[in-house]
């Protein structure tokens, strides 16, 4: 026996019970007639939601996808502006390379330039220490020199003093008296 | 002190001397005590501390000339010292000998040396300084031991120097 065979079966034939009732033995189709109704219930119901309900979910329907397009829009529209926003960082940081790099070459010349500066000042200024070295050098020699020239000629005259002294006996003085009255007198 | 005082001093001090007829001697006795109370800051000082009485300053003159000089000089000296004029001494004396020399028609020749001159030195000396300035001097000799030699004639405004002295600060100069 086939399936369809089974299934149709039972709707040919209806078993009566104890209350005269119709009793299918099918377990899976109803009734003929409660087909018949059924499915013209269906139909009505179909019509009405094609009628009324359809419009309705078409509506949602398309604000949904007109919802879901907006999405994509401004999906893109971020997109695009996350992209050109890489680009102006992208750009930014080649600036940033751009001025880190000139910012050390000015670093660069400004330490060279200190640096031959200091260097041209530090020899200026040991040629200046060396100058005023040999200078404090010949003052100091000058110094002692003078010193020396003073304490020579102080000895020299107090040994003066103290030789002449010595000296002066009264022979000396009338002899010195003598020669200073023949000398104004030979000036005359 | 002005000039006119000095002046009426030493005309004083020249007519009393002239008076009592000793002016050479007073004169020249005066004029040696002037230059020891130049060079003498202690004789300087004695006489003219106006913290010492008169009469002890007095005493000092007699005690220093009594004996030594005339008593003309002892007193003209006492006399100015005594009028509180001893600061102006050497001025007035000076003065004093000029107008002496002036009324002899001599100029007054300062002549300093290490040791006293003869008389004879002296005559000579005033002779040679005659000769060389062609005035009639009247020689004041100084014995001053700071001229250590030879002799240091000043007459007017010239100075003949031939003293040790000048030549050893001479040489100093020079060293």
């Amino acid at each position: 026996m086939n399936v369809l065979g089974v299934i149709i079966r039972p709707m040919a034939k209806c078993g009566i019970d104890d209350n005269g009732e119709c009793v299918t033995s099918s377990p899976l189709l109803p009734e003929a007639a409660e087909l018949i109704y059924g499915g013209l219930a269906s139909l009505i119901i179909f019509f009405a939601l094609y009628k009324f309900g359809w419009p309705q979910m078409k509506k949602a329907l398309d604000a949904r996808t007109a919802r879901i397009q907006k999405d994509l829009d401004d999906a893109d529209a971020a997109e695009s502006a996350a992209s050109t926003e890489v680009a102006q960082i992208r750009r930014a940081l080649g600036d940033i390379e751009a001025e880190r790099a000139r910012i050390l070459a000015d670093a660069d010349a400004q330490a060279a330039a200190v640096l031959t500066d200091g260097r041209a000042r530090l020899e200026t200024e040991v040629t200046d220490l060396q100058a005023k070295a040999a200078s404090d050098i010949a003052a100091a020699r000058g110094r002692s020199t003078d010193e020396l020239r003073g304490e020579i000629a102080r000895l020299s005259s107090a040994a003066v003093d103290h030789v002449v002294r010595g000296s002066l006996d009264d022979s000396t003085h009338q002899e010195l008296i003598e020669g200073f009255i023949a000398r104004v007198g030979a000036g005359s | 002190m002005s000039d006119a005082r000095i002046d009426g001093y030493a005309r004083a001090l020249f007519e009393v001397a002239a008076a009592e007829g000793t002016i050479d001697e007073v004169e020249d006795e005066l004029f040696r005590f002037a230059r020891s109370f130049e060079s003498s800051d202690a004789l300087r000082t004695a006489l003219t501390d106006e913290q010492i009485p008169v009469a002890k300053r007095q005493a000092i003159i007699e005690d220093l000339l009594g004996g030594k000089a005339t008593t003309t000089t002892t007193q003209l000296v006492s006399m100015v010292v005594g009028s509180g004029r001893g600061r102006d001494l050497p001025a007035i004396i000076d003065q004093l000998v000029a107008r002496a020399s002036s009324a002899k028609h001599l100029e007054v020749a300062e002549v300093r040396t290490a040791v006293a001159l003869t008389d004879e030195q002296q005559s000579r000396l005033a002779a040679a300084l005659t000769n060389a300035t062609g005035k009639p001097l009247n020689l004041k000799v100084v014995v001053d031991p700071s001229v250590l030699g030879g002799i240091v004639a000043t007459v007017g405004d010239t100075v003949i120097d031939g003293s040790v002295r000048t030549r050893i600060d001479q040489l100093k100069s020079r060293l």
